[in-house]
């Protein structure tokens, strides 16, 4: 493991691939990586990209990839598919966009599926992340699938959130939903060749003029990979929100939440594992459910009884 | 607890077009339980190496119809050694003559499912020797 | 008429009846039945099933209008169809001799397979080539190598049909140049280029260019066939690569019918006159497993095409005929057992015929195997004489037309692809619904539910999942000359450094002008082809100005 923890640091993309698939495993071996490469982090700059299917976020990371890989910068990037409820797997196709950067060695693609978790992310990104930083990516991008929760998760783990929509969703920049713009630092409105781009842009200024109250203009920036606009303009705004944070020290404000979150995160996982540990409690949980389907208990007290006996 | 995936490469090396098998395997394989990375058309060797490594993949299907496997599989296998990537399970599928198994097995492709492999096969295949 | 429904109707109520009572002392095979496009069918096709029809309006005559019973009045019985099998493989030389070899044996027709680095435009020794070379089809880098190809052959007295669709136009520069070199001149070659990328796009996936410069270049060899090489097809509009990726038979004539009409509304866009390249319009389809869907399709067909093309505006009868290829379905061909194949495509070949077939490939027995052997090619080519000469079917035309059970058939066909060509417009047509991944997602599931009944049993068939054997296949394998590639390679360096290199980059120079301009590019073609330039080279110049495409991935 300290072997592993070495080649992790020094960048080595295997090292980095292991420790990954063990943080996703859930292997127990993992906190004590953690706690190992927590002091390497923080260097990282971490970009959210969330929106609907179809907004052809994938391609927009590729292009901003390769626009930093220009600049010399290391990105690490983490792909995220919706997990099949029903079978367990995933189909983990948002790579095929960036596979020309497969072979370069400055960037690092990582597929993974929900796996249960809901929203957007999965349980374990924040241990993924700090993998990707404690590894030296200068940029980390994290795009998410865009339904349920995931805006939100998204915006309390990374540094600046990039909301990305398309022209002719029809009304779904009014069905966007309310406090998006909360939660965005920049919009993409991609496929700016389609009709209908100029609307869109205007429908989310006169959605951000009524609601935000926030020192950062959030931008609104048209991209499109066919016709090669916008890229320098994101990178652009990511830069200089980037710049905004750490001046107005608002990123020692984001990453403490960030690290709120996932410390309220932990404690309830391992919180859950330790109330469902096999050895501790087997056969609690059945008699409580038995005693509740009775009617001799309600949920509550059951739950607060179990916990009692934990804590005592 | 995290439930564990068996995490599979679907890959397509060299100019072949033909994705209806790898596609049609892809699905199945999500279907049984499996986290599937499908990585399109066209990939290089060094593509598909670089991929089953950051991805940490338990086994690599080439998908191939264009009858150039010998020299693409055997692309792919020396790249994975390069990369001290030997450990994982590579299998090969598509128009493959019986007469080239052998050779394939050489270097390193433990199975060859050719057409008309019932989708079970594949999956249980998988299964079973992933788990040694 | 009206009474005569009506008794057969009452009639028809006892012997449901007599079913039932059949039914109570055994059951039917299945649950129910169905055609391989779901079309669920019942038991018995009776007048009942086709009283609304009018037969002047729905079926006409042969070479008349809707041409449902086929586009000329005397078809087989004038004319077979044109037995065309696709081949090629390794260098141009061995494909040459393959090429005779069939014509020896009573082809009547060339049909050319190129390998993978020439579909997609790149040069025998480009880096992507690797280990391709004369794989699936031959390759042609040059002028020089389509000489050889076609060395021997008369191209004034022989039709060639190429399955080309990215670098479609440069090949055909390619073929036109080999003709004139010939002594032969462009208005005397017929033949056929593919040179269908919609499909590409959809289906076959051997495309180069994005869709906006791929039409571009479609409608300039329309122009330009229309106005120097009257007696070519400028493009074979296919449905067969779509069914091989796993469609249904209603998917099949929708989709292809709709990348025609798409086709038409580009060229008529571009201001040329419908009755002025409509008649050079072709179609490729596929001949699948169901007997019978598979003739209903073409027929059903064939009738679409014509009464779409009328609303178009087309005047010429010649515009409203649907002239297809066909070729027989490789996907059901099984390595097991593989001389089961040669029934397979009898079958499928026979559904062709019946259909009304322009010309046809028949698959051979080792195709899930590898590239047709002499002998296995040449038994194809038998069954297609076979059916020519020993069964009778050609001795009237449309034998089949009037079955109950065709007619209801060919009008379901209709009624469905009409129904997806709803869906189409409300998409905002064929290219919208491509970017949208509409076909591939309807593909990706069909073959996906496909092969889910195979593994059930659901679909038998057989050699695979019922009566399946333990044996290894015990055919004989073609096998392609190792030593072809390095010969090619020496050919095309020694091209390469004989050659005029001032000439040819002028060449190149001038096409890349036209290229970012709105130019037909064929004239530019021809002189880079007749100067020597590669295909890698001026498919590179093109690359450039036009982009790559980059495919939306659908499952």
């Amino acid at each position: 493991m300290t072997q592993l923890i070495t080649q992790l640091l020094k960048g080595e993309p295997i090292a980095l691939a292991r420790l990954i698939t063990l943080v996703e495993n859930d292997s127990s071996t993992i906190p004590e990586v953690m706690k190992t490469i927590h002091k390497h982090t923080g260097t990282a700059h971490i970009i959210g990209i969330t929106g609907t299917m179809g907004t052809g976020k994938s391609t927009l990371i590729g292009s901003l990839t390769r626009a930093y890989r220009e600049k010399d910068k290391t990105v690490g990037i983490v792909g995220i598919d919706p997990t099949s409820w029903f079978s367990g797997g995933a189909l983990l196709g948002d790579r095929i966009r960036m596979q020309d950067l497969a072979t370069d060695p400055g960037v690092f693609i990582r597929s993974m599926g929900t796996r249960g978790a809901l929203g957007g992310l999965t349980s374990s990104i924040y241990d993924v992340v700090a993998l990707l930083d404690a590894s030296g990516k200068d940029i980390i991008i994290v795009e998410t699938v865009g339904v349920g929760q995931s805006e939100i998760d998204i915006a309390q783990m990374a540094d600046t959130t990039i909301v990305v929509t398309v022209p002719g969703l029809g009304d779904s920049i009014q069905t966007m939903k309310a406090g998006i713009t909360e939660i965005a630092d920049i919009f993409v409105v991609n496929k700016a060749d389609l009709p209908g781009a100029d609307e869109a842009v205007i429908q989310l200024q006169q959605m951000l003029c009524m609601d935000t109250l926030s020192e950062w203009q959030i931008p609104i920036i048209p991209s499109s990979s066919t016709q090669g606009i916008g890229i320098p303009e994101v990178i652009n705004a990511i830069t200089n929100h980037m710049d905004f944070l750490t001046e107005t020290n608002h990123l020692f404000q984001k990453r403490g939440t960030r690290y709120e979150t996932e410390l309220l995160a932990l404690i309830k996982k391992k919180l859950m594992h330790y109330v469902l540990d096999e050895s501790r409690l087997q056969g609690t949980i059945e008699k409580m459910v038995d005693t509740i389907s009775q009617k001799k208990m309600d949920p509550h007290s059951a739950a607060d009884k179990i916990l009692k006996d934990i804590l005592a | 607890m995290t439930k564990k995936n068996i995490r599979v490469l679907v890959a397509k090396p060299g100019l072949d077009g033909h994705d209806r098998g790898a596609k049609v395997v892809s699905r199945a394989l999500r279907d049984a339980g499996m986290e599937v990375i499908y990585t399109g058309l066209h990939q290089t060797p060094e593509q598909i190496v670089e991929t089953a490594l950051q991805e940490d993949v338990d086994v690599i299907g080439l998908s191939l119809l264009s009858g150039a496997h010998l020299t693409l599989f055997q692309d792919v296998m020396a790249h994975l050694k390069k990369r001290g990537m030997e450990h994982i399970l590579v299998t090969g599928g598509g128009i493959i003559p019986q007469e080239d198994f052998d050779e394939l097995k050489k270097i390193g492709i433990t199975h060859v499912f050719g057409p008309g492999t019932p989708i079970n096969t594949i999956v249980e295949y998988i299964q079973v020797s992933v788990k040694k | 008429m009206k009474e005569e429904i009506a008794h057969i109707q009452k009639e028809r109520k006892k012997w449901d009846i007599q079913v039932q009572d059949s039914l109570q002392r055994k059951s039917e095979r299945n649950r129910k039945f169905t055609t391989l496009s779901d079309i669920p069918l019942c038991r018995l096709y009776t007048p009942l099933d086709t009283q609304d029809m009018d037969y002047l309006t729905d079926l006409g005559f042969p070479g008349t209008e809707p041409y449902t019973r086929g586009i000329h009045p005397t078809m087989y019985r004038a004319r077979l169809w044109t037995m065309r099998q696709f081949a090629g493989f390794g260098t141009a030389e061995e494909t040459n001799q393959r090429y005779k070899y069939l014509l020896s044996h009573g082809e009547t027709g060339l049909s050319v397979a190129f390998d993978y680095p020439t579909l997609y435009g790149y040069d025998t020794d480009h880096p992507l080539a690797k280990g391709e070379f004369g794989k699936c089809g031959v390759a042609i880098s040059s002028l020089q190598d389509m000489e050889i190809l076609m060395d021997g052959i008369p191209l004034d007295q022989i039709t060639t049909s190429m399955t080309i669709n990215g670098p479609a136009a440069i090949l055909w520069a390619m073929y036109i140049a080999t003709a004139e070199k010939q002594g032969i001149p462009k208005d005397q070659i017929g033949g056929t280029i593919q040179n269908d990328i919609l499909k590409e796009y959809i289906a076959q996936k051997s495309f180069i260019f994005p869709p906006t410069p791929s039409m571009r270049l479609i409608i300039d060899t329309f122009e330009y066939g229309f106005k120097h090489v009257p007696q070519w097809n400028t493009i074979s509009i296919s449905g067969y690569h779509i069914r091989e990726a796993g469609s249904t038979a209603v998917q099949e004539l929708a989709f292809t019918l709709a990348d025609g009409l798409a086709y038409v509304r580009a060229a008529m866009d571009r201001g040329l006159a419908i009755d002025d390249f409509a008649y050079r319009l072709s179609f490729f389809f596929n001949s699948h497993n169901d007997f019978f869907e598979e003739i209903a399709k073409f027929r059903a067909a064939r009738r679409i095409w014509a009464r779409e093309m009328k609303k178009l505006g087309a005047q010429k009868s010649r515009s409203l005929w649907m002239r297809f290829h066909t070729q027989t379905a490789g996907c059901t061909l099984t390595a097991q057992q593989p001389e089961n194949n040669i029934v397979r495509v009898a079958l499928q070949g026979l559904a062709a015929v019946l259909g009304g077939t322009q010309s046809l490939h028949t698959n051979s027995m080792d195709e899930a195997l590898a590239l047709p052997s002499k002998k296995a090619v040449r038994i194809a080519l038998r069954t297609q004489q076979i059916i020519a000469e020993e069964t009778g079917v050609t001795h009237t035309i449309d034998p089949l037309g009037g079955s109950y059970y065709l007619e209801w058939l060919t009008n379901q066909m209709e009624e469905e692809t009409y129904r997806y060509f709803e869906k189409i417009e409300t998409l905002g047509g064929v290219i919208p619904a491509i970017e949208k991944g509409f076909f591939q997602k309807e593909i990706a599931k069909s073959a996906y539910l496909y092969q889910k009944e195979i593994d059930a049993k659901q679909r038998i068939v057989i050699g695979v999942n019922e009566h399946a054997l333990d044996e290894p296949p015990a055919i004989p394998l073609l096998k392609i000359d190792a030593k072809g590639e390095k010969r090619h390679l020496a050919r095309l360096t020694k091209l390469r450094e004989t050659r005029h290199k001032d000439k040819t980059d002028k060449t190149l120079v001038s096409l890349q002008r036209a290229a970012k301009g709105n130019e037909n590019l064929m004239p530019y073609i021809l002189a880079s082809v007749h100067a020597y330039a590669t295909l890698g080279e001026i498919c590179d110049v093109l690359r450039n100005v036009f982009g790559e495409y980059k495919e939306p991935i659908i499952y």
